[in-house]
């Protein structure tokens, strides 16, 4: 008797062990994902964040009459101007391959840069002036401090002359760490330090509207006809186990859709957001037209009653009174919808949006990429310094995927606080 | 008299115009059968062209995929092979790699929040675990080919193992974590369906509460936890941004996660950018494998959304 009690005692032990491995299992699991969440964003913040800042190096050029035509500055050499202002700065430097890796210190663009700056301001011509330019890739990289000097010279991007002219330009204040506009004000470039944001923001703009334009209308349209008008017939179930269908097709195949009927059979031009947002539009249509039936659902169904014994049609008192109360809820719906839109990458590969976009489309009819399609292809740019560009356009797009989640939440607890 | 026929033709104009509206809406419904049927019709359309050129027996049984298009129309091999083998290979292997994470780490997720968690850790905990679900899925892909495939490398280099640099496992560890939501999210709802007096008895023999969650309630709940699963694979197989960007282009027969392999959907990206010729067996060969990779994950998802659907009526 004494053994059996002893016995029951020792599994109850066991049990309650067990018990308490099994909690601990689930909090586990919780913490994994969760840790796996914070691990990908601290990782994309610490890579992204430097862009924040960018190079620039000081250039001391002439710009007098007989460089720089003030009629006619367009026919100015302004690569030579600016070769001629390195050399001045660097006399010492003469093999060609010296030579070269100075005039590497500055950006490609670094010319345009100068002719801009005189545009905007003629008031500069006519005499020696000190002008900022972008540094290099690889300049930029040693002076925010990535280069790690400690390596042999074989293993880094920067060579060690070129850290000597860098550290003799730093300690002149030649060189500086600025505010980086150009990330968010210039479009796309194969120059990593020039590359900027701005085309497909709005690209993703364009896609985005025309997106919703379509969805937002056909979906409340199906949303109101099934749930308060469809007869409960065979038709209506099919439509409905379909919506319920696309809704999990993925979206690639919605990509196939548009590259054969939109591009093939219909022949719309191809890379446009106009095609990108019908894509889009098909794709999130399932989203709006659960979400706004689950709205619609939601509505005290005495509204309707009440609107309908006062002499309201159907119509008139789905309209004037379950609608703006459900109307909320609808909204959400379809900012949900958008923000899923919003980071697709996959279909827009498809029709074509991957081209590369330097000018800011300006219409949904002209050729264009949209910020997820840009982050793929950064990210598969092999210049180290496009490894930072893409994780400032990944922290960017989620920045606006968090705003429009939250105005998603807010518009629901105003929602759920009216009953 | 005449007050009474206007109120009859006022009447009739705003039926006209309510039958009108109703009209409309019920075509917006309508679209979303249209939208099915363009998928079906342009995918099998070119798949139809495609087979003309490609006997549908080397499509699905061929062991070699190797679409090129050839440069002159008579060398050796010059139409390619068009295996879809090694596809479907890479596919379920990365599939099966994610949902070996995701499965254990939704599913007790799930039985932890439903059934231990308190109200306030579950406002807390729920929303934290949908934010996997809302990342773009191009930003998952950044992640795992940047950080944890050179991880996993790393380690595997340190314990003597030749792992490729973009391997099965990256791609598939970091799918894995992002479809846990979704498994836990839809055991959630399956759990909660599970009516209390089931729990109730089985406490009230003494049970444990983990006891009662493993014999009674995952049993109750168990068609609806392997439609969600199913579920999860779908969207595993169709999944694409991440697969292009972490697990590469190399068509192989391998079962080693430490392998590069690819998939369906890698193979679709890579066939249609770039350059294309329409009516080349290489750029058809995409529709094809388009049309395959639909009807795969329709018929997970209506099986997976039926079951789920008749597993919450059950009990309600």
């Amino acid at each position: 008797m004494i053994n059996f009690t002893q016995q029951a005692g020792f599994g109850l032990r066991r049990r309650k062990r067990a018990e308490a491995r099994f909690q601990w299992a689930g909090r586990g699991a919780i913490l994994i994902s969760l840790a796996f969440l914070v691990v990908m964003f601290v990782s994309i913040i610490r890579d992204g964040a430097g862009v924040v800042w960018q190079s620039q190096i000081a250039v001391t050029v002439e710009l007098s009459a007989d460089e720089v035509d003030p009629e006619n500055i367009g026919d100015a050499s302004f690569n030579s101007i600016l070769k001629e202002a390195l050399r001045e700065a660097f006399p010492e430097v003469d093999s060609r391959k010296e030579k070269k890796r100075l005039y590497g210190l500055v950006s490609s663009e670094a010319a345009f840069e100068i002719e801009r700056q005189i545009r905007d301001n003629p008031a500069l011509l006519g005499g020696m002036q000190t002008l900022w330019v972008t540094a290099s890739d690889d300049a930029d990289l040693y002076i925010s401090g990535q280069v790690d000097t400690e390596l042999p010279e074989k293993q880094r991007r920067v060579s060690d002359a070129e850290i000597a002219m860098l550290d003799q330009l730093l300690a002149d204040g030649m060189a500086r760490e600025a505010f980086n506009r150009g990330f968010f004000t210039s479009g796309d470039s194969r120059e990593p330090e020039i590359a900027g944001i701005l085309s497909s923001l709005a690209g993703s703009a364009l896609t985005l509207l025309v997106c919703f334009v379509l969805s937002f209308p056909l979906g409340i349209g199906a949303a109101i006809y099934l749930e308060e008008f469809a007869p409960k017939n065979r038709m209506s179930d099919l439509i409905e186990v379909n919506i319920n269908n696309l809704a999990a097709v993925p979206s690639i195949v919605f990509g196939l859709l548009g590259l054969s009927i939109f591009l093939g059979t219909m022949g719309l031009p191809r890379s446009t957001p106009l095609v990108g947002g019908m894509v889009l539009a098909l794709m999130t249509l399932p989203t709006i037209i659960i979400a706004s039936r689950a709205a619609l659902r939601s509505v005290p169904p005495s509204f309707k009653e009440a609107a309908l014994a006062l002499g309201a049609t159907p119509v008139q008192a789905v309209f004037h009174h379950v609608l703006p109360v459900a109307m909320p809820g609808m909204l959400t719906g379809a900012i949900v919808g958008m923000a899923q839109a919003l980071g697709e990458t996959a279909p827009l590969l498809m029709i074509g949006m991957v081209a590369f976009i330097v000018d800011v489309p300006t219409s949904i009819l002209e050729p264009a990429t949209a910020l997820p399609v840009q982050i793929f292809l950064w990210a598969d740019a092999p210049e180290r310094a496009f490894t930072e560009k893409t994780a400032a356009a990944i922290i960017v797009l989620l920045t606006f995927l968090i705003l429009m989640n939250l105005i998603a939440i807010l518009l629901r607890r105003k929602l759920e606080t009216r009953f | 008299m005449p007050d009474g026929t206007l109120i009859i033709t006022r009447s009739g104009r705003s039926r006209w115009r309510d039958s009108l509206i109703v009209a409309v809406m019920a075509a917006a419904a309508g679209v979303a059968i249209l939208v099915t049927l363009g998928i079906v019709m342009s995918l099998v359309f070119e798949t139809i062209l495609f087979l003309k050129k490609i006997p549908i027996s080397n499509f699905l049984f061929g062991l070699e995929w190797s679409p090129q298009t050839a440069i002159r129309s008579d060398q050796v091999g010059a139409e390619g092979s068009f295996g879809v083998l090694p596809l479907i290979n890479g596919t379920l292997l990365i599939s099966a790699i994610a949902m070996a994470v995701a499965t254990p780490l939704g599913l007790t997720s799930a039985i932890y929040l439903s059934e231990y968690a308190s109200k306030r850790a579950r406002d807390w905990v729920k929303p934290a675990l949908e934010i996997l679900a809302g990342i773009p899925t191009v930003v998952y892909g950044f992640f795992a080919a940047l950080t944890v495939a050179p991880f996993i490398r790393m380690t595997g280099g340190q314990f003597g193992f030749e792992v490729a640099s973009e391997s099965a496992l990256a791609a598939g560890l970091v799918m894995g974590i992002m479809i846990v939501p979704l498994i836990s999210s839809l055991s959630d709802d399956v759990i909660n369906a599970v009516p209390q007096s089931l729990r109730d008895a089985s406490l009230g023999m003494g049970a444990t509460q983990s006891e009662t969650i493993r014999r009674v309630v995952m049993p109750a709940a168990l068609p609806g936890i392997a439609g969600s699963l199913l579920l999860a694979t779908s969207r595993a197989i169709g999944e694409t941004m991440i697969v292009l960007m972490a697990a590469g282009l190399a068509a192989k027969l391998s079962l080693n996660p430490l392998d590069a392999v690819t998939t369906i959907t890698v193979q679709i990206v890579a066939l249609l950018t770039g350059d294309q010729e329409f009516d080349s067996a290489k750029t058809l060969s995409a529709f094809a494998l388009g049309l395959l990779l639909f009807i795969l994950t329709l018929i997970m998802n209506v099986i997976a959304l039926r079951i789920v659907k008749k597993y919450r009526e059950q009990y309600d």
